[in-house]
C-alpha cells in the first residue's frame, strides 16, 4: 500500500507510465482539481514562474480541452486533447498532445485517471499511453502489463547499484 | 503533460530499453550478467528451460538496445553488461517523478485549502 505523500512512478509497459499517489482529501476534490480550470491553474506546471495562461475545460464525452503555459521569458508551451470517459469521481479519460514546437514526444497519448476512496483518502492512478503502431487498445485492456512493471524498475535499482 | 526536453534519438533509446527490459527472461539475462561479469550463451542458457537459438535471440534484443555488449570471439562471443541506456532510463523515469513530485505536492496545498473552505461552510458538496 503506498502512504500518503509517496509517489510511485513506473512503467507498467515498453508505451506506458504509471504514477500512484495517495491524497489526504475525498476523490470528489481530487477530481475537482483535476477538472475545474480555477483549481487546476493552481497546482499544474506552474512552477518557476510558469503560469497556466489559457486553461479551458469542456468537461464532456468528446469535449475539448486546451491548456497554455507562460514562463517568465514569454515563452509558451500548449497541449490539449479530448475527454474520452468521465465518471466523477472515479475515473477520467483524455487524450493528450503537445504543440508541435513544444512536442516533447511524438504523437498523441492517453491519460487514464483513477481515484480509490479510502477512508477519507484518495488514491490517484495516472497512466500515460504512449502512441504505437501496434494495438495500443490491446495492451490497455490486457492484465499482462501491470505485473511485470514494477519489477522491471526494481531490477533496473539493482542492476545499477550492482553495477 | 509538461515539458521535459530531450531529442528523439533518446526517445528511440528509450523506447529500445524499455522494450527490452518489459521481458523477464530478458531481466534475469541482465541480472545474471550484473553479478558475473560476461558470460557466453551456452552459461546464459543453462537457468533458463529454454534453447540457445532462443536465448540467442533475447541477446539480439539486448544488443540492439545497447544493454549488452558482445565479444569479438566467434565462438563464445560472451556478452557484458552495459550500464549507460539503464541508467539513461532510470534518470528519465526520476526526472519524471521530480516533475510530478512538485505538482503533486502544490495540489496537496490546494486540497487542504478546499477541505478548509468546505469545513467552514459545514458542508462537502
Amino acid at each position: 500500500m503506498t502512504t500518503t505523500g509517496t509517489l510511485e512512478v513506473t512503467t507498467p509497459s515498453e508505451r506506458e507510465i504509471a504514477m500512484t499517489r495517495v491524497f489526504d482529501a475525498p476523490a470528489s476534490m481530487v477530481f475537482d482539481a483535476w477538472t475545474k480550470p480555477e483549481l487546476l491553474k493552481r497546482w499544474l506546471g506552474v512552477r518557476n514562474g510558469w503560469e497556466m495562461a489559457v486553461c479551458e475545460v469542456d468537461l464532456k464525452v468528446g469535449g475539448a480541452y486546451r491548456w497554455v503555459w507562460r514562463g517568465p521569458d514569454g515563452n509558451e508551451m500548449g497541449m490539449g486533447g479530448v475527454y474520452r470517459e468521465i465518471v466523477r469521481p472515479e475515473r477520467l479519460v483524455a487524450t493528450e498532445k503537445f504543440d508541435d514546437a513544444c512536442a516533447w514526444y511524438p504523437g498523441e497519448a492517453l491519460d487514464t485517471i483513477t481515484l480509490v476512496e479510502h477512508d477519507g483518502k484518495t488514491t490517484l492512478t495516472t497512466t500515460v499511453l504512449f502512441e504505437s503502431q501496434e494495438a495500443r487498445d490491446v495492451a490497455l485492456q490486457s492484465d499482462g502489463w501491470s505485473s511485470g512493471v514494477a519489477e522491471s524498475y526494481d531490477v533496473l535499482d539493482e542492476l545499477l547499484a550492482s553495477d | 503533460m509538461e515539458p521535459v526536453s530531450y531529442q528523439a534519438k533518446d526517445q528511440d533509446r528509450l523506447d529500445a530499453t524499455f522494450a527490452a527490459l518489459a521481458d523477464p527472461t530478458r531481466r534475469a539475462i541482465l541480472a545474471r550478467l550484473a553479478s558475473s561479469g560476461q558470460a557466453s550463451v551456452t552459461e546464459l542458457a543453462e537457468p533458463f528451460a529454454m534453447s540457445q537459438p532462443a536465448i540467442s535471440k533475447h541477446l539480439k534484443v539486448l544488443e540492439r538496445a545497447g544493454l549488452i555488449s558482445r565479444g569479438r570471439d566467434a565462438q563464445r562471443r560472451p556478452s557484458r553488461l552495459e550500464a549507460e541506456p539503464l541508467a539513461q532510463a532510470s534518470e528519465w523515469l526520476e526526472r519524471h517523478r521530480r516533475l510530478w513530485e512538485g505538482n503533486f505536492e502544490r495540489l496537496d496545498a490546494l486540497l487542504d485549502d478546499m477541505k478548509d473552505k468546505t469545513r467552514e461552510k459545514g458542508e462537502h458538496r
